[in-house]
């Protein structure tokens, strides 16, 4: 529920790990509140979210262990460089990552020589680079991505599909909400689809 | 886990120190805008100098409660730290220890100094620091309710202040009576342990009623 609409109801899936599930449906069909449902940030007016058979709400922080989300804002710092963002974040979730990992993970999502400059000298897409390196160095289960796609060129949507594979091939789940084809074999994606 | 939240948002203040500054400047502005409209009477202005002092110094942390939040809110950080693996007391208890060294700090640094313009004693400046001290971590404590719950709305820094101003008066009476005790000669203990009390008790549930805050204004 969204105000006073009721977006979707009779949601009702389980997902294993290694498969993918790509979210599609119009603008304003609930694709990022769905992902925000699953993430815990929004509690859903009916029903319940489980890990692993229980459910999130009383897990608490424990499930956040397993989660990694990235929104469609990116949650990347202006005033900090890509370095420093990398590292800080991870850090607040309990990964240190030392200044040359970061410097590595950063040089595979196509930054390099941008690793110090302050976030806000860089453009849409080298930002969201930044967030997307998150997924190198997290080691949770479940990903959830809002539309990471946008603004991402040719060879940054390549890096993310392998990404997106390799997390599978290692028992991950990943829920992306996209319009792009992501091009990964049919027996590891489902498609769940929304409607207005 | 504290520290690095703490060290991020030092780190953030650095980056802009501009914000920082104006917090103080406006501090130093409106203390020194009495001893101007009141003239050379330093009977009036010693009497009245701990509650401008401390009026001034509620004010300015209106200026920076506003931005305590919004600025994570706005570049997503924010939903990051709600879904980091530790209490979000935490994370707001870091928030506000930083909150308070950013723009609390500075303006009881500077107290004894702009309080020289009252004509004060060498002895009540010190108290002055002391109170300042004491009672300021309840300017961001409770402030950061108030910040966490107005975030995202429009108009939200008219609204802090109407929600946290009121909540601040029992440190307004307890810092600025201990420094009028001792210009008085009586002794500013009991002011002093009672504001030392208040701020203990913020401590404790401010962080709780700030991360339930957040938790409503980023559904």
């Amino acid at each position: 529920m969204r105000g006073d609409r009721r977006l979707f109801s009779e949601l009702d899936f389980a997902v294993s790990p290694g498969t993918l599930v790509q979210l599609t449906g119009p603008n304003g069909s609930g694709k990022t509140s769905l992902l925000r449902i699953l993430c815990g940030l929004l509690a859903p007016a009916e029903g319940e979210v489980k890990w692993q058979g229980a459910n999130i709400r009383s897990l608490g922080e424990e499930y956040f262990t397993s989660v990694t989300y990235l929104g469609h804002r990116h949650g990347v710092k202006d005033e900090l460089s890509a370095v420093e963002n990398l590292r800080i974040s991870n850090a607040l979730n309990g990964i240190e990552v030392s200044k040359q990992r970061a410097r590595a993970v950063l040089e595979q999502m196509g930054l390099a020589g941008r690793e110090l400059l302050p976030a806000r000298l860089l453009s849409e897409g080298q930002r969201r680079r930044v967030a997307l390196a998150r997924l190198l160095v997290c080691d949770t289960t479940l990903w959830l991505l809002d539309e990471v796609m946008t603004s991402l060129d040719k060879g940054a949507v390549a890096l993310v599909r392998s990404l997106i594979e390799n997390h599978l091939a290692n028992g991950g789940i990943a829920f992306v909400a996209t319009h792009q084809e992501l091009g990964l074999p049919d027996t590891l994606t489902r498609r769940l689809e929304l409607t207005t | 886990m504290l520290r690095w939240i703490v060290w991020r948002d030092l780190m953030l203040a650095w980056r802009r120190r501009a914000d920082m500054l104006s917090t103080v400047f406006f501090f130093v502005i409106v203390v020194s805008l009495f001893p101007f409209g009141i003239g050379p009477e330093t009977e009036l202005l010693r009497k009245i100098a701990p509650g401008v002092v401390w009026v001034a110094a509620l004010l300015a942390s209106m200026l920076s409660l506003s931005r305590m939040f919004a600025n994570d809110y706005q570049d997503g950080t924010l939903e990051q730290l709600l879904l980091t693996p530790q209490p979000l007391y935490l994370v707001v208890l870091g928030k506000t220890l930083a909150h308070w060294i950013i723009a609390e700090v500075p303006l009881v640094l500077i107290a004894p100094l702009v309080g020289a313009q009252f004509d004060l004693s060498n002895e009540t400046l010190a108290l002055l620091f002391v109170s300042l001290l004491v009672g300021t971590p309840v300017l961001s404590l409770i402030g950061s309710v108030g910040a966490a719950l107005t975030l995202g709305l429009r108009g939200g820094g008219v609204l802090i202040s109407i929600l946290v101003l009121p909540l601040y008066i029992p440190a307004l009476i307890f810092g600025a009576g201990a420094v009028e005790a001792s210009i008085m000669g009586l002794s500013p203990a009991p002011h002093l342990y009672l504001l030392g009390a208040f701020a203990i008790v913020s401590a404790i549930f401010s962080p709780w009623a700030a991360a339930a805050g957040l938790r409503i204004s980023l559904e």
